[in-house]
């Protein structure tokens, strides 16, 4: 056993464990070097999840079809997919293992449902095919009981298509959210004050707010 | 640390996990062994005076596997109360939406936190059913977007009409559900309850017998319970919630539904991660393990300066508190060293 006095020590630095590779050879792969944020072992942990693939082309084509249904472009920003929002759930199932075997067990039982109905998995139906079984399951209070597995994996799919989507840039810009950059705290427009009839009293005015951007 | 570090005087190890704290024959602390995790060796840290800081539970875990012939028990607990007294806060929640709210107009509101809202303890526990208080802490605000944004819309839209003025059936998909996100969004609001548990011998920690960890560690058991009194106090955060939200304009949106069948969706103890009570401060080295200023009754050049020196949390945040008692014993220690009685 090495005996150490502490005042022997000096920090001790974690050493890259990976060898050094540009980003730009391998697409898939984060950097290769500590950063400020992630250690040698997050690295690792992040490059082996990168190298991964959960979803084949088939389940892959079919989340692209239903994210597109779920979040369309329209006037205002474009479509899930032109938000990369298929890429984030491929991601975010090797992230949380546990939206797995909802995710992969409801386009199963998707592609089933149709199978029946149509004779043809989801992304070969047509589009009023693919309409009428997404009404059947995208109503949890009026879906038949008979449907309400179908129930459970449309609700998980709308939640991370809505994530994936207003995470990305273009959702972000279709919300409006304005923050994440230099900005002073000055209270609360005073047009939006005046919406809803509202004002801050004399003391917090004279010694907190002060409107001047 | 940095100002710490630019004094010259600190030396951090860092990737180490303390094994246990090292005494001598007469019982005084004299270092701590720890197993570097970067090449899984033992090495021992030499020191005068020892400081734990490794949060209640692992504080605790680390004098209870102390022992030696001057500390049977564990090191610091003749008086047998290391790991009890174990308490967490209590916490649940409720949320909504408010109709005024939707719509709203799109400004940098990331300054203000916690909606600059916060709620002390109000009420009178002698007209209550329930001991001690709890404070509410407020959210809702026109965040950066992350990961779970938008969930449960299914839970939302069905239930207040959206842009176009009208009812629609709840969840969906498409342009119109878009919209929702759009319309929606700052228009949620939430409160949580945070409350004072009551610190109990029968609530505690103790060395599992059986297990140790990857480096060979003895681990923790867990034996916890809430009382009636933190169920009650759970319910009464509850029935205010839904008033507060009502009185708003609100509609509930999560956190209705609770009962006493989940114990009005108390978070189980520990989810709030204000473990304090495991190493209690007191006078009498019968019932407690630290005097007033963190130091060991057992042990004078030991000293635990994290929660588990509480003896009841309030209904605060524990952070500040520990930093202001790590503070004193730091000063306290300063100066005993200056008088060489440590």
């Amino acid at each position: 056993m090495k005996t150490l006095a502490v005042g022997t020590v000096g920090t001790l630095s974690a050493a890259s464990l990976i060898e050094s590779c540009k980003p730009e050879d391998n697409p898939k792969q984060v950097a290769a070097t500590p950063t400020i944020d992630r250690t040698a072992a997050e690295l690792e942990h992040d490059n082996k999840l990168m190298a991964d693939q959960f979803f084949d082309e088939h389940e892959m084509k079919t989340i692209s079809v239903l994210a597109d249904i779920i979040i369309p472009k329209d006037e205002v920003s474009d479509s899930a997919t032109d938000a990369k929002v298929p890429d984030f759930i491929e991601f975010i199932v090797k992230d949380m293992p546990r939206h797995q075997t909802p995710l992969r067990g409801g386009l199963k039982w998707l592609d089933l449902q149709c199978a029946k109905k149509f004779s043809y998995p989801f992304v070969d139906c047509n589009s009023s095919q693919q309409i009428e079984m997404v009404d059947a399951i995208a109503f949890p209070e009026k879906a038949k009981p008979e449907m309400q597995q179908g129930v459970a994996f449309f609700n998980l799919l709308r939640d991370l298509t809505a994530t994936g989507f207003f995470t990305s840039k273009i959702g972000i810009d279709d919300l409006g959210y304005v923050g994440n950059k230099p900005n002073q705290w000055d209270g609360v427009p005073k047009e939006v004050l005046d919406q809803y009839g509202v004002k801050y009293d004399e003391r917090t005015l004279a010694e907190s707010v002060k409107f001047e951007s | 640390m940095k100002p710490a570090l630019n004094t010259g005087n600190v030396d951090v190890v860092a990737n180490a996990m303390a094994r246990e704290v090292l005494t001598d024959a007469e019982g005084k602390a004299n270092g701590v062994s720890y197993v570097s995790k970067d090449d899984m060796q033992e090495y021992e840290a030499t020191a005068k005076v020892v400081v734990l800081a490794a949060s209640a539970c692992e504080s605790a875990r680390l004098l209870l596997n102390s022992k030696s012939s001057k500390h049977p028990n564990g090191l610091a607990n003749s008086s047998n109360v290391v790991g009890k007294y174990l308490h967490d806060s209590t916490g649940t929640g409720m949320g909504g939406i408010l109709p005024k709210l939707m719509g709203r107009k799109r400004y940098n509101e990331d300054g203000v936190g916690g909606m600059h809202v916060y709620s002390p303890w109000w009420l009178d526990n002698k007209k209550l059913d329930f001991a001690r208080g709890y404070h509410i802490e407020y959210y809702g605000g026109m965040g950066m977007p992350g990961y779970g944004f938008g969930f449960g819309m299914q839970n939302t839209n069905g239930k207040y009409p959206g842009r176009d003025g009208k009812q629609k059936e709840a969840g969906g998909y498409g342009a119109s559900l878009k919209d929702d996100y759009r319309y929606f969004y700052g228009a949620h609001f939430g409160m949580d309850g945070r409350g004072e548990a009551i610190a109990r011998e029968d609530n505690y920690c103790e060395i599992d017998p059986k297990t140790v960890d990857k480096f060979g560690i003895p681990v923790l058991r867990f034996n916890y319970k809430w009382s009636d009194q933190e169920v009650k106090q759970a319910k009464h955060m509850k029935d205010t919630f839904r008033e507060i939200i009502h009185k708003m304009g609100g509609i509930v949106t999560w956190g209705g539904d609770d009962g006493p069948e989940n114990d009005y969706g108390l978070e189980a103890p520990g989810r709030i991660i204000h473990e304090v009570g495991t190493t209690r401060m007191g006078k009498d080295p019968a019932k407690s393990a630290l005097n007033k200023f963190n130091q060991a009754h057992d042990c004078k050049n030991l000293f635990v300066v994290d929660g588990g020196a509480f003896v009841s949390q309030a209904d605060k945040n524990p952070t500040w508190t520990i930093l202001a008692l790590a503070m004193r014993a730091s000063e306290y220690m300063i100066d005993e060293i200056k008088k060489q009685n440590l």
